[in-house]
């Protein structure tokens, strides 16, 4: 069983339905990245599963339906959704960003060696802890959303275009630091990416979406060499 | 001079009262947006509840936790009741939700315990405390409740989980949700410590102004002015300004105006702040790039 199944999801805004009818799964302990250009519905796909918008159709995390729920709800199952934007609270310090983080976490001290697991891998968060998040710089603000999310100590991390904006150094440390958390941490990583090369590199499973719908799915190695994808997403 | 002092230390006791209830309008307004127009009126009931523990024979300090805990039950009640329904309706169809409560309030209170006015007793002393000259026991007495208050408010907000997750939710709800924050009962529980605060307001000021359904029509206006002059984002601005406000009500009214046009302070001051500087002293200017 896949940790998180999705299939038939209908999901958008007003009337119209941006996604229509997709299906895709995230593995258990895996990394499945979702490609495709502006408005394919990315942004869309991440929010369905967190219940941040109208949706139908089934989305079950290890094995029990979620599509009613509540975005807190969904959260406080182990899903951490890192946003569109960040999603920072400026006018918290980048520890009580942190703190937030592990608001719905009983365990103090589960939570105090997550702080110092979660400065390991961000030293940067720790030199600012106590500045205001909103003069972080725009890496700084994506490693604290990522952090944050990370505070939840999730089971699925869903990572809304973790490379937006950011110089090529500060994207590769991100995803070098994706890969290490994956692997040391167990958890499993649902990343919508428009960069397909970065984001492939980092997945192992793959799936293209566009115009609301899933036009070609495979292991990341498969969908790196198929013609098309290469000629349209990867430019060479 | 003695009198000067005198007239300064009774402004900082009335000062703490508007503070405080400019606290809740500010606690309210910082999650919503919006000015809960029916504070005053809340919080005149509550002193209502007060009275009738007190004259049903409960000790003053009894009757004094219990009406601060009925308040913050029935604030939390009102918001689940009568706000969320409205929560995503017009601001007009919201603030005339707001005027309604404000009505309803005052007619019920009129209604159940008539327009008599009535004697609110304080818990303190009718002597003047250490045999001082310039401020009377019941503005020692509130200007320490008030500032007991905020100190624990203060605690709760920078200093618990909870405290943290309110103001979560009232800066970013979104993200809030994403972390597990239940936003709907954060709002909830905003509306019951406003309520809260606002009573303890209305116990304080009532063995001043004399109990009746109208008492805080007034209070509300120089609390109003409070946070305006403070800033209407920020609490500890609110605070400041109730004590500003306070304290320039009595010289206003001591040396300038006169006692009758007192009210005409909080009215000036009101207009005053919207036109030379909206946001307050410690308000937020927001800046967006089109």
């Amino acid at each position: 069983m896949a940790l998180l199944e999705v299939s038939g999801l209908h999901a958008g805004y007003s009337a119209a339905d941006v996604l229509r009818g997709v299906a895709f799964a995230v593995e258990q302990d895996g990394i499945t990245a979702v490609l495709g250009a502006n408005g394919a519905g990315k942004t869309t796909l991440l929010r369905a599963v967190s219940g941040m918008v109208r949706r139908q159709g089934s989305v079950r995390f290890e094995g029990r339906p979620i599509e009613n729920l509540a975005t807190e709800e969904v959260a406080r199952l182990g899903i951490a959704h890192v946003p569109d934007g960040r999603g920072t609270f400026f006018n918290f310090t980048t520890e009580e960003n942190l703190r937030i983080g592990a608001y719905t976490r009983k365990d103090r001290q589960a939570v105090a060696r997550d702080f110092e697991r979660v400065y390991n891998y961000f030293p940067r968060l720790k030199e600012r802890r106590h500045q205001q998040a909103g003069t972080l710089s725009g890496g700084e603000q994506q490693m604290l959303a990522i952090a944050r999310a990370l505070m939840l100590s999730p089971r699925l991390l869903l990572l809304d275009e973790p490379s937006f904006g950011l110089g090529p150094l500060v994207v590769q440390d991100i995803f070098g630091i994706m890969r290490s958390i994956n692997a040391e941490e167990g958890v499993s990583v649902l990343l919508v990416e428009q960069n397909a090369a970065l984001a492939l590199d980092l997945a192992d499973h793959a799936y293209l979406l566009e115009t609301g719908e899933v036009v070609m799915s495979g292991s990341a190695d498969t969908i790196r060499s198929n013609e098309t994808v290469r000629r349209a997403y990867l430019g060479y | 001079m003695e009198a000067f002092l005198h007239q300064v230390l009774s402004g900082l006791a009335t000062g703490g009262i508007y503070a405080s209830l400019a606290l809740a309008l500010v606690m309210i307004y910082q999650s919503t947006s919006h000015i809960n127009f029916a504070q005053g009126e809340m919080a005149m009931f509550s002193t209502y509840l007060a009275w009738s523990l007190v004259n049903a024979g409960v000790p003053y300090w009894w009757a004094f936790l219990l009406t601060i805990s009925i308040s913050f039950a029935a604030g939390v009640v009102i918001e689940r009741v009568i706000i969320r329904p409205v929560e995503h309706a017009p601001v007009l169809s919201i603030v005339t939700v707001f005027i309604a409560l404000l009505v309803i309030f005052n007619s019920v209170a009129g209604w159940i315990f008539t327009y008599t006015i009535k004697t609110f007793p304080s818990p303190f002393p009718e002597q003047p405390l250490f045999g001082n000259r310039f401020i009377s026991s019941h503005e020692l007495g509130a200007i320490g409740i008030t500032l007991a208050v905020l100190v624990m408010l203060y605690l709760f907000f920078r200093f618990t989980p909870l405290g943290l997750a309110m103001r979560a939710a009232a800066q970013n709800p979104e993200s809030s949700r994403l972390v597990g924050v239940r936003v709907g009962w954060m709002l909830a529980l905003g509306w019951g410590l406003a309520a809260a605060v606002g009573s303890v307001a209305g116990m304080l000021v009532a063995p001043i102004v004399y109990l009746d359904p109208n008492m805080m029509s007034g209070v509300l206006l120089y609390a109003f002015a409070a946070a305006l002059v403070g800033g209407i984002d920020n609490p500890f601005g609110a605070v400041l300004g109730g004590f500003v406000v306070g304290v320039l009500e009595n010289l206003m009214g001591a040396y300038v105006i006169g006692t009758e046009l007192k009210l005409t302070v909080a009215l000036l001051l009101i207009i005053g702040v919207l036109l030379v500087k909206p946001t307050g002293l410690f308000g937020k200017v927001f800046v967006t790039r089109v």
